[in-house]
């Protein structure tokens, strides 16, 4: 069971009380990018078996967004984060460090 | 003037816990700055009440303060107070971003109520609805079986629950079906 802590409401709710957005820390490339970075921006999403970072929405609870960073393979939940964030904070990355050692995603580890 | 029914009717049902529907209730969504010393005052004002803490419902007689997330409230009062209640909301909030409105007629009002109330409530829901856990005065929003919903626990430990009245019936007899006799768990006993 995957269990996330809300960080706009302070909910610990199970995965039912809450919607995937999808990856998170994404770039947007709109009108008047490259159809390249159009198409990396709309298919080429990370998949990885390990530590990832996601958008949640508290969609049965507050209603707010925020970001995850958990692993996909024992649905260990690193920390959850503002949405109002370019990259994952410190503290969140130390986390993971702390428990997966090594650890890379995109550009950040 | 048309005259306005709460969806259920005020019906209600006795099984190991009661569910009844409360009838219809004034409520307004306010959304704004919690932390602003105008939202304050009004909130004080029209129910006599403070802001409600992060996850706390604070109520009086006929009145509600709920803390739906950061920046929005749930106001509850008197349903026929509901637009002066507005007026002076909007009155003493002029110049600031926030937002006023009269949800009264899209919610559905419930009660919970007896010793199996916070079991019928457990069944359906994913929260930790244990003694320890879920005190009298907190709020709560979640997701009943297939549906949204909030409630709060009141000193003398009944539930009160507001949902969407698009879904009463479903609602209501979810609730029903939870706390038919036969149906005890006694996880909470
Ligand atoms: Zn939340």
């Amino acid at each position: 069971m995957l269990i996330l802590e809300c960080p706009c409401c302070g909910v610990r709710g199970e995965e039912t009380e809450f919607h995937g957005g999808g990856e998170a820390h994404l770039k947007r490339f709109g009108p008047g990018s490259t159809d390249d970075e159009f198409h990396t921006y709309l298919f080429s999403k990370e998949n990885p078996k390990g530590v990832h970072f996601e958008r949640w929405r508290h969609n049965n609870g507050c209603g707010k967004w925020f970001l995850a960073a958990r692993d996909t393979m024992t649905l260990e939940v690193f920390g959850t984060y503002s949405a109002q964030t370019l990259e994952p904070p410190k503290h969140i990355r130390d986390a993971i460090t702390a428990k997966r050692p090594g650890w890379t995603w995109r550009d950040f580890s | 003037m048309s005259n306005a029914v709460s969806a259920l009717a005020g019906t209600s049902y006795d099984g190991f816990a009661r569910i009844e529907d409360q009838g219809l209730r004034g409520m307004i969504t306010l959304r704004g700055d919690l932390a602003s010393k105008e939202v304050k005052a009004v909130v004080k004002a029209t129910t006599g009440l403070a802001v409600p803490g992060q996850r706390q419902a604070l109520s009086g007689k006929d009145t509600a303060a709920l803390w739906m997330s950061p920046d929005e409230l749930l106001l509850m009062c008197p349903y026929g107070d509901v637009a002066s209640v507005i007026e002076k909301i909007e009155t003493a909030l002029k110049g600031q971003h926030f937002l006023a409105v009269n949800v009264s007629d899209a919610r559905t009002f419930l009660r919970i109520s007896g010793a199996g109330a916070r079991e019928v409530l457990a069944k359906v829901c994913p929260v930790d609805l244990s003694p320890e856990a879920f005190t009298p005065g907190m709020f709560r929003r979640t997701r009943m079986a297939q549906v949204p919903a909030a409630f709060w626990l009141d000193e003398a430990g009944a539930f009160h629950l507001v949902c969407f009245r698009s879904i009463a019936d479903y609602a209501f007899n979810l609730l029903k079906t939870s706390a038919k006799p036969g149906g005890e768990v006694g996880y909470f006993a």
